[in-house]
């Protein structure tokens, strides 16, 4: 395992490379979801607007 | 106004009236584009202070300083081509006027070169001499900047229909046209290196002339494109 | 042929009902062939005989630049479909590519720069790949402030579609010359992958990765799409149905 880790000495730019690919992958999935979630619920609003109004 | 007839005027009559329109307008307030000019006397003599006055060592930065200072002052002249008829209206006469809106602006970008770009090709002697460029070398850096300033201005007119009327235009205008102008920049400062080296430099000039040829030709429609756009 | 289907695709509703029934599909792909490149790239791999475990950077690196420039790709068809049929769900696929690709784009040279510190002995050489990659991400980012620049979203979308294509034409001349730039000053490549020289062992899991992030990056299109979809349609009434706010 630590000699998996040690990735033969070049841990330092390994890792930081999955991570930060990690970092962005989930960061999209993150941002797309909250940026959907944040439209259903602005015409959610939108929606119960019109019909208090009809 | 009823039953207008409409006028008829060929596309080629229409773009030469253009031409002299926007010249004699242009010729009228010389501050405007002298500035463009100035500004590339200015940052071309900002780089021997900021780096080593030495001929030799001046030779060696002159092409990149020559294109860097020539792409920033094309840049900065391209607010003046469409800001003062998109402001008082006549962009939108153009448009509805039913001629091929690509035509007349190609012909406004050809002004607007004459203008801005001509004149940096014309003190490029200057220029280039004061940054160590031997004396046989000049005639190649000014084809070359000519070419390159041509490619320039129509590649500008896209970004400039685009940001068109937009309150944050300036800057915005330079992220757009800056990665666009790479190869224009690249090949241009290449042919410069050669000429100041007097070694052929057909190579850089023909994929140079291949760049304007190319943008001469798309470059208006999709400015034309972006105008229209910008207009509704 | 029969264009009915991309007729249907056009359509909001239809669109945004198909595609949230896509998304599981295109996630639970991404993850699976995900996990299993991971695994075959940071295990089962053999370490290369020259750059012994460094290389296995190439997993991550060589996918987010793939992906980078699938993403314009996307965008630039998506902009000029939606600037010919004047499609509104074309603009909002525009729309929702750019942000991902600029993402990996960033990925594809910060990952590219760590790869280069222990092959190059720095984290920034002007390679021309590196090059053209930074040069996408300022297209990408002057893509998306000429977006931000205009509030009028029908506008905003019909020029930033202009840029797009002018952009994608620019894309190949760009590349050729940053090629030809770098053939000048160096003379040589410093970093080579002989795709055709690869062995299976790292292919596969190089193979299965690239399908990964883009299966990954087709289900946050769809996710983002739907959100894009949602506020351009803001007043349609079949919004109230689908989101199950109408009864």
């Amino acid at each position: 395992m630590m000699h998996w880790l040690y990735m033969g000495g070049y841990w330092p730019y390994v890792w930081p490379s999955y991570l930060l690919t990690l970092f962005a992958v989930t960061l999209n999935i993150y941002l797309a979801r909250r940026s959907l979630s944040a439209a259903k619920s602005e015409a959610r609003r939108r929606a119960q607007a019109q019909r208090s109004e009809a | 106004m009823s039953a207008r007839t409409p006028i008829k005027v060929s596309p080629a009559r229409a773009g030469w009236l253009l031409v002299q329109r926007d010249l004699r307008l242009g010729l009228r307030r010389p501050g405007e584009w002298l500035q463009p000019l100035l500004f590339f006397l200015v940052v071309t003599t900002l780089f021997p202070l900021a780096t080593d006055p030495q001929m030799s060592r001046l030779r060696d930065i002159a092409p990149g300083a020559l294109w860097v200072a020539a792409l920033l002052s094309s840049l900065l002249a391209l607010e003046l081509l469409f800001r003062e008829d998109g402001q008082d209206g006549s962009l939108e006469q153009l448009a509805v006027l039913g001629l091929p809106l690509s035509w007349l602006l190609l012909a406004k970008t050809c002004v607007h070169w004459l203008l801005t770009g001509l004149p940096l090709v014309l003190v490029a002697p200057l220029v280039a001499t004061a940054l160590g460029a031997p004396y046989a070398a000049i005639p190649g850096v000014m084809a070359a900047l000519l070419l390159g300033s041509v490619a320039l201005s129509l590649i500008g007119a896209v970004g400039a229909g685009l940001t068109l009327g937009l309150r944050r235009g300036g800057v915005l205008l330079a992220l757009l046209v800056l990665p666009l102008a790479v190869p224009v920049l690249i090949f241009g400062a290449r042919a410069t290196a050669l000429a100041i080296a007097i070694e052929p430099m057909a190579a850089p000039m023909y994929l140079l002339g291949a760049i304007a040829v190319l943008s001469a030709t798309l470059a208006p429609l999709a400015a034309a494109a972006a105008v229209r756009i910008s207009l509704e | 042929m029969n264009w009915v289907w991309f007729h249907r695709l056009g359509s909001p509703p239809h669109f945004f009902r198909i595609a949230g029934r896509m998304i599981p599909w295109f996630a639970w792909l991404a993850a699976i062939t995900g996990i299993a490149g991971l695994i075959g790239g940071l295990g089962l791999a053999p370490p290369d005989y020259q750059q012994g475990e460094g290389y296995r950077i190439i997993f991550v690196h060589v996918p987010a630049a793939v992906l980078s420039t699938t993403a314009y790709a996307v965008m630039a068809s998506a902009a000029a479909v939606g600037l010919i049929w004047r499609m509104n769900v074309a603009h909002a696929v525009a729309a929702s590519s750019a942000a991902v690709g600029a993402w990996f784009t960033f990925v594809a040279l910060a990952t590219g720069s760590l790869w280069g510190r222990p092959m190059w002995g720095t984290y920034w050489e002007w390679d021309p790949r590196l090059v053209s990659e930074l040069v996408l991400l300022f297209l990408y980012l002057g893509y998306m402030g000429l977006r931000s620049a205009i509030d009028d979203t029908a506008r905003a979308d019909r020029a930033s579609a202009v840029l797009a294509l002018v952009g994608v034409i620019n894309l190949p001349i760009i590349h050729y010359s940053v090629d030809w730039w770098n053939s000048l000053h160096q003379g040589h490549t410093l970093l080579k992958f002989g795709k055709a020289s690869m062995p299976p062992s790292m292919l596969v899991p190089l193979l299965l990765m690239m399908l990964a992030f883009t299966l990954y990056f087709g289900a946050i299109l769809l996710v983002r799409a739907r959100g894009e979809i949602l506020r351009r349609e803001r007043n349609a009434r079949w919004i109230g149905e689908a989101i199950g706010a109408g009864s």
